[in-house]
């Protein structure tokens, strides 16, 4: 029986060069809708750059990304944005207008309007306030916002742009305790309706529960991928992350800790 | 406190109106409204119909549009660096239109030959930064943006020369140039067309600039043609810019104050920005040029002087008023 991965993000025989650094060299992967994918590495080790990479805002050295079978180059960029959604770091540092103007800006893809947004799109901004919990933000300037507000603003924002793919750099950064746990969760909803989702994770632990796929950027170059059960263990972390790790088990969950 | 963006926009209108009305009613002859309506309507042939006519509606207009112009320019130029200090003038464009105006000055050449001069020199520079900015193929807007700034510097450094060759009476047609003067604007047709259609242009496009605002990778991600609007609004302020210069000279801080000044009001949506900052820019250009007139009539002061005198207390006011 054939599989249908008609709206599939695949990586072919991809290698990405970031500035000296090889990211990657021929990397095949294939993203499918319902997967979520956690990627996994030290600082610097071009997480954000192959993100980029496969959201078509970085050009690979060779090899290529395509969506749906056709290459990212083949699309008109609004094209793709409607398809395929990226959040990155620390983006909108000089927003002048309100949190609920921001967080709009996500339908720019699917506008229809010359001017303005329609009342549908401030429904799905909302909407992805609430989620976010933002509802109360909502009329306040974005400038305003303290770094972990501004961080599910951007949130709010690429959930707005009802993608099929997401591409998450950090979802959680800046995050305290509780909204880790509700963007996660949110995320995980997304994968239920069938998206597919690459995002970048710090903590092992959030991978564990809501990816099935694990990439790992070695320092050596090489690049691992697999199921998450097979690869998020003390073995391969440790040399992902070059130190020695604790393993221990809280309420049946297996939790990594950096040794010192 | 916020006013809503179509409030404004009929106070700026009123404001515009009163400006114009201001600036045609002001001066050496001052006209009672009565008289002003009387020759507005051509009823009278005297005098009053003669200053009107000929000296006063050209030349509030090209204040108007010289203003409207430069807070175009401006507020474009701070989507397009993200830099809330960016003025019409770092692109060098300026620089350009001051060294082929004073150089013709120099040479003793007329009104016509003097505009030609110094619209040749801007051109000269729009090309030159594109040509040195985009020359090794990687397109980053902000190697343009330097290469502006460098050939600004250069521009200064021949200005300062041309002003030392300069002899007498030389000196004052120079310097007149170069601190902004509207008393013979050329080409007013043309600049108010540029000014309709390029503030109808980013009004249609000011969701594309909302986006940009937010940063280049995310306009990308959004699905924006960043690169290619990067330079589409480089362009566009060069020329808004060389329009302005051609019309009053150097004109200084319009550009950087009036999108300003509109934001802290609370408009941050460019579908609202591009029409109050025309406006307002329009309106405040008007009104330093009739107290330039009028201040020490018969002498008539560089209207740069004055919307920089102006412009200062009024954006420092502006920002103490938003840090409480």
């Amino acid at each position: 029986m054939k599989v249908a991965n008609d709206s599939a993000l695949e990586a072919r025989a991809l290698s990405v060069q970031m500035g000296e650094r090889t990211v990657c060299r021929g990397l095949d992967v294939l993203i499918r809708p319902g997967e979520c994918w956690g990627v996994l590495g030290q600082n610097g080790m071009g997480k954000t750059t192959l993100l980029r990479t496969l959201a078509g805002l970085h050009t690979p050295q060779s090899g290529g990304v395509s969506w749906n079978g056709l290459a990212l180059r083949g699309y008109a960029r609004r094209d793709l944005a409607q398809r395929v959604a990226i959040l990155t770091q620390g983006e909108g540092d000089e927003f002048y207008g309100s949190v609920q103007e921001y967080v709009l800006l996500g339908r720019f893809p699917h506008r229809t309007l010359l001017f303005g947004y329609s009342a549908e799109d401030e429904q799905l901004a909302r909407q992805s306030m609430a989620q976010m919990e933002l509802t109360e933000l909502a009329g306040r300037p974005h400038s305003k916002l303290s770094g972990g507000e501004r961080q599910r603003a951007a949130v709010a924002q690429v959930l707005t742009q009802r993608a099929q793919c997401y591409l998450l750099d950090e979802p959680l950064q800046h995050l305290d305790l509780r909204h880790q746990a509700k963007v996660m969760r949110v995320l995980g909803q997304l994968r239920e309706q069938a998206s597919a989702l690459v995002m970048v994770l710090h903590d092992t632990l959030w991978a564990q529960r809501y990816c099935d796929h694990v990439l790992m950027l070695l320092p050596d170059g090489q690049v691992l991928q697999g199921g998450a059960d097979e690869l998020l263990t003390r073995t391969h972390l440790e040399a992902v992350y070059q130190c020695r790790l604790h393993e221990v088990s809280v309420d049946g969950e297996r939790c990594f800790v950096a040794g010192v | 406190m916020a006013m809503s963006p179509r409030t404004l926009l009929v106070r700026f209108s009123c404001a515009a109106a009163l400006s114009l009305i201001f600036g045609l009613a002001s001066g050496s002859l001052a006209l009672a409204p009565t008289e002003l309506w009387q020759a507005l309507l051509g009823n009278d042939e005297g005098v009053a119909a003669e200053v009107l006519w000929q000296l006063r509606l050209p030349r509030v207009l090209a204040a108007f549009a010289c203003g409207g112009l430069l807070a175009l320019s401006g507020l474009l130029l701070q989507v397009l660096l993200r830099n809330p200090l960016a003025d019409p003038y770092v692109l060098g464009v300026s620089g350009g239109a001051a060294v082929g105006a004073l150089l013709a000055m120099l040479f003793g050449a007329g009104l016509v030959v003097t505009q030609v001069s110094s619209f040749a020199g801007a051109c000269l520079v729009i090309v030159a930064v594109f040509g040195f900015g985009f020359r090794c193929g990687e397109r980053n807007i902000y190697r343009l943006l330097l290469t502006g700034v460098v050939i600004s510097a250069g521009c200064g450094a021949i200005i300062s020369m041309l002003l030392t060759l300069a002899q007498g009476e030389q000196i004052r047609g120079m310097l007149f140039w170069l601190m902004g003067d509207l008393s013979h604007s050329q080409g007013l047709p043309f600049a108010w067309l540029v000014l309709l259609t390029a503030g109808l242009c980013a009004t249609i496009v000011a969701s594309v600039l909302d986006v940009l605002s937010v940063g280049s990778d995310k306009a990308a991600a959004l699905g924006v043609a960043v690169i290619r609007w990067q330079v589409g609004l480089y362009f566009v302020t060069a020329v808004l810019t060389v329009t302005a210069v051609q019309l009053g000279g150097s004109i200084g801080f319009v550009g950087l104050i009036v999108p300003h000044a509109v934001r802290l009001l609370g408009i941050s949506a460019h579908r609202w920005l591009v029409p109050l900052s025309m406006l307002l820019g329009g309106s405040f250009l008007v009104l330093a040029d009739t107290l330039a007139r009028m201040l020490w009539s018969p002498l008539q002061l560089p209207v740069g002087v004055l919307t920089t005198l102006m412009g200062v207390p009024v954006l420092l006011w502006l920002l103490s008023r938003r840090q409480r």
